[in-house]
């Protein structure tokens, strides 16, 4: 591996290339987590303004803005522009930028396949997106496209759907290979797997659980595909197929895929605490430990998501009983997280405001996790407002604030500059407050029997929902002053040191910033 | 902090909302009426207080940390990283929370699963957009679908007390009698859900779900579908009157005699204007949904039936369709949801109305000799 290393970065000592043909040819790691994340934050406001449409509609009872076809196009679009475009994105990006740097090695393993997995999904989404200008609309099923509403009565354009999201498996399982090649191969010399920094081993087992999933959702469009177009009966019972299968099946994808969205956050969030707590980490091992045990638990407790199908008694009582269990390891994290603040020497610059929120908010999005899983509660709160409030705070403050935590982290790191910290505060609160705002009531609107996926509503739901889409716009107004600030920090500001935070940890903080074009062609020592 | 929070979002909205709307603030689940329901309210209550104390030690010590460990206070970091036997404590206990969390939650599921030694059966199943009843036991049944104008929908009138939440033809159980439900669906996949019940269940093509309740008090319960079943999904509620036993069964003989009127319907000698009137009736709760009240419809999904080649050329092409649906499209079989009255009314109906003016009728009758030659 090491030779394969040094011919590269013999080969490439200029720095990069202009114009266009830089990024589409790069294979230079940086560049490419650059474009993976300025596309990610280009899919976050396309699924944030289709949000907004959705709580434009809800702001009052009655139909005013959109008709109910195009509000469950609203709704499908959303959840998979979000989660495959913006967070999945996301922590590829943030990967291919630190990962190199974090294990001390001189780019990703694969090079070239990397810069192919990037370039999939503009084409993916692309696909995806031009499904709303076709004849019969884009999907409207919901981002979990149950059979038969996504196949016999699918519209259309479902074909496309189907391929889009073939595209991207084929990325995200490329970026889990390179992602595992690299760690496992590419660690400096002394880099033991135990002394690996965390966002390195979370991003390590999230790349399993990738490989492992992203087949079985391939696998389930293709299921889809025959039935939609080659007369197959997978899920059509009047063919002698079955409706649930695709459930089962989805979701053995679907709940793995939860984690991957939450873990390589996990990991980054544990080193942006101590680093403002100025403390080591507590617990590295047990953190570890448990990064591991929530993956595996994790495909043992899809059926969780289908209590009310009828599955029998006994696999009821399993899979409430596994889901159960996975707090136990959730919690091992959030009390380490917790515990390395406790007696630290804290400060709040924005990438630890948005760290402390995650903590806060991603455990009470675990409480309803917890509560959800109670399986006789949940035949009450299933496919309500509950749930959305419940995933909401798991993806929003939780996925969403680790992300923005790392790029405030990091960014002096890539820019050379130092971000506006009154800006990046400003950033937080409005977010913190906006998100609050719109996510808390739907705990309630849930609990009094809302369900979800409706575009207009009974009456006594009528406030929550309006103070519901007040917090959604204000969330979705402060993100354009994230854009704003990360512009600003590209085009100047304050000089950043090589190592701007002083409780910071870790090889990226060894290197100058901005991190040169190459960086560690040779490896550095690690004691 | 919350209280001060609900009076500032309460501010708010007050200002914000017209004083119409019968909103109110409810923020948590009501224990309902049955007693299924009333165990699942206290489970939840038993989790959601568990949460509440984890929250508050887990919380306290972080904003003790973040009050007190200031590095602007000058507070000095202390530097362990580890501590086996904490480590393992909050292992062990949120474990030992959970088992104690997990045993009567199994004891309420096991309940839930026990649909045995019931007194009454219905079978409900789920069509796009409305629900079916069937008394199995005394052979009637009917559809139960939104019966909130669409004026109220689209803004043009004031909206009612049960907006969204009212139907035609509620389905109606004996109180303090325990009642199986067998659930299905016709199309995708919906799910009936009855809150102050605590019953909700997936109707699935293809498959035959059970459940059950035992309502104590008369009343009307309102739920809603919950499973996501295309466009019309907000609009296709769950209303449930509750009546005492003797109630329940003269009401039940009052349905069967009417369902007997209504098979003698099919000999009567039809008029093209009776079938009409009718016709118009039974369009628009079986077919304006999709293919619109002005039989425009919205292509590509639900073609148009105004100038269209089935409505206005071969009469067995138009019924074959009607009575046996297109397969791969959403166009649904309906010679088992509508009687032959309703059959015949609803086919003469599209070859009259909107123009199409064929001038053509087909009788009841008819309808019944051509469901007897397949």
């Amino acid at each position: 591996m090491s030779a394969v290393a040094d011919t590269h970065s013999q080969e490439h000592h200029h720095g990069p290339v202009k114009g266009i043909s830089r990024w589409l040819l790069t294979t230079n790691h940086k560049d490419i987590g650059s474009m993976y994340l300025i596309f990610s934050f280009a899919m976050f406001l396309l699924g944030g303004s289709m949000a907004m449409v959705i709580r434009a509609e809800l702001f009052q009872p009655g139909l005013q803005i959109v008709q109910p076809e195009f509000f469950n196009q609203m709704t499908t679009m959303h959840g998979l522009i979000m989660v495959f475009g913006a967070v999945m994105p996301a922590f590829v990006g943030l990967a291919n930028w630190m990962l190199p740097l974090m294990i001390g090695a001189p780019d990703m393993a694969l090079p070239r396949m990397n810069n192919w997995s990037f370039w999939l999904l503009p084409c993916a989404f692309l696909i995806l997106v031009s499904t709303l200008f076709m004849e019969g609309g884009a999907p409207n099923f919901g981002w979990t496209f149950y059979a038969p509403l996504s196949t016999t009565y699918g519209p259309p354009s479902t074909t496309f759907f189907i391929f889009a999201v073939h595209i991207m498996g084929v990325s995200s399982i490329m970026g889990a290979i390179n992602v595992i090649a690299t760690i496992l191969n590419m660690r400096a010399p002394g880099m033991t797997l135990m002394k690996m920094p965390l966002f390195v081993w979370t991003w390590l087992i999230t790349a399993f659980l990738l490989i492992a999933v992203m087949p079985v959702l391939a696998g389930a469009v293709t299921m889809m595909l025959m039935d939609i177009n080659f007369g197959t009966s997978f899920f059509d019972a009047s063919g002698g197929g079955d409706p649930v299968l695709f459930q089962h099946v989805f979701w053995f994808f679907g709940h793995p895929e939860v984690y991957i969205m939450i873990l390589p956050a996990f990991g980054a969030i544990s080193h942006i605490v101590p680093a403002f707590s100025r403390k080591p980490l507590f617990g590295y091992a047990s953190m570890v430990y448990a990064v591991g045990a929530i993956a595996l638990l994790s495909f043992l407790v899809w059926a969780h998501h289908m209590f009310t199908v009828g599955i029998p008694l006994a696999g009821q009582l399993f899979f409430m009983y596994a889901t159960l269990l996975i707090a136990v390891p959730t919690g091992v994290k959030v009390f380490n997280w917790v515990t390395t603040m406790f007696r630290g020497s804290l400060s709040f610059e924005a990438p630890m405001l948005f760290a402390v929120a995650f903590i806060i908010l991603f455990t009470i999005g675990g409480f309803s996790g917890l509560m959800l899983a109670i399986a006789p509660a949940d035949f009450q709160y299933h496919d309500t407002y509950f749930v959305v409030a419940h995933f909401h705070y798991v993806l929003v403050p939780g996925a969403i604030f680790g992300i923005f935590a790392s790029a405030y982290f990091w960014l002096p790191k890539w820019t050379g500059h130092m971000y506006d910290e009154t800006l990046a505060k400003t950033h937080f609160w409005l977010s913190f407050v906006g998100m609050n705002l719109a996510f808390f009531p739907m705990h309630f609107l849930g609990l009094a029997g809302m369900p979800r996926r409706i575009p207009d509503y009974a009456l006594q739901f009528a406030d929550f929902n309006m103070v519901s889409s007040i917090g959604a716009f204000m969330f979705g107004v402060t993100q354009l002053l994230f854009l704003f600030i990360v512009v600003k920090c590209v085009r100047g500001g304050e000089k950043a040191a090589a190592k701007p935070w002083d409780g910071a940890e870790g090889l990226e903080w060894t290197v100058p910033s901005p991190a040169p074009y190459h960086t560690f062609s040779t490896p550095p020592e690690v004691k | 902090m919350r209280v001060h929070a609900k009076r500032a979002i309460a501010l708010v909205a007050g200002l914000l909302l017209p004083a119409v709307v019968m909103a109110d603030w409810t923020m948590n689940m009501t224990p309902g009426v049955t007693g299924t329901s009333n165990e699942i309210f206290s489970l939840h209550m038993t989790i959601l207080w568990i949460c509440v104390a984890i929250g508050v030690v887990v919380f306290g010590v972080m904003f003790w940390s973040i009050f007190a460990h200031r590095k602007s206070q000058g507070y000095k970091p202390a530097n362990f990283h580890e501590n086996t036997v904490v480590e393992v404590l909050w292992t062990i206990i949120p474990l030992a929370i959970l088992v104690a969390m997990a045993v009567p939650a199994t004891a309420t599921l096991m309940d839930m699963y026990d649909t045995s030694e019931s007194e009454v059966d219905i079978k409900i199943t789920g069509y796009q957009w409305r629900w079916q009843y069937e008394y199995i036991n005394d052979d009637f049944g009917y559809f139960s679908g939104l019966s909130t104008p669409r004026d109220q929908i689209e803004n043009r009138q004031a909206k009612g007390e049960n907006y969204l939440l009212e139907v035609d033809n509620p389905l109606v159980i004996p109180v303090g009698k325990k009642v199986r439900f067998l659930l299905t669906a016709n199309d995708v996949i919906h799910s009936w859900w009855v809150p102050a019940f605590g019953v909700k269940k997936d109707a699935i093509p293809g498959f035959i779900n059970e459940t059950w309740t035992r309502v104590d008090e008369p009343g009307t319960y309102r739920g809603q579908c919950t499973e996501l079943c295309g466009k019309d999904h907000g609009f296709m509620p769950v209303v449930v009157k509750a009546v005492p036993e003797e109630e329940y069964a003269a009401w039940v003989a009052e349905q069967k005699a009417a369902a007997e009127a209504e098979r003698q319907l099919t000999e009567k000698d039809w008029t093209l204007e009776d079938l009409m009137a009718r016709g118009e009736k039974a369009y628009a709760t079986a077919c304006a949904s999709c293919h619109q009240a002005d039989g425009t419809g919205m292509p590509p999904a639900f073609p148009a039936l105004k100038g269209s080649q089935i409505a206005l050329e071969d009469m067995n092409a138009h019924i074959d369709i009607v009575v046996n649906g297109k397969s791969g499209t959403a166009m649904q079989a309906f010679g088992g949801q509508l009687s032959e009255v309703d059959l015949a009314a609803v086919i003469t109906y599209e070859r009259n109305a909107w123009g199409n003016n064929t001038g053509e009728m087909v009788t009841p009758k008819e309808i019944f000799d051509y469901k007897n030659q397949q």
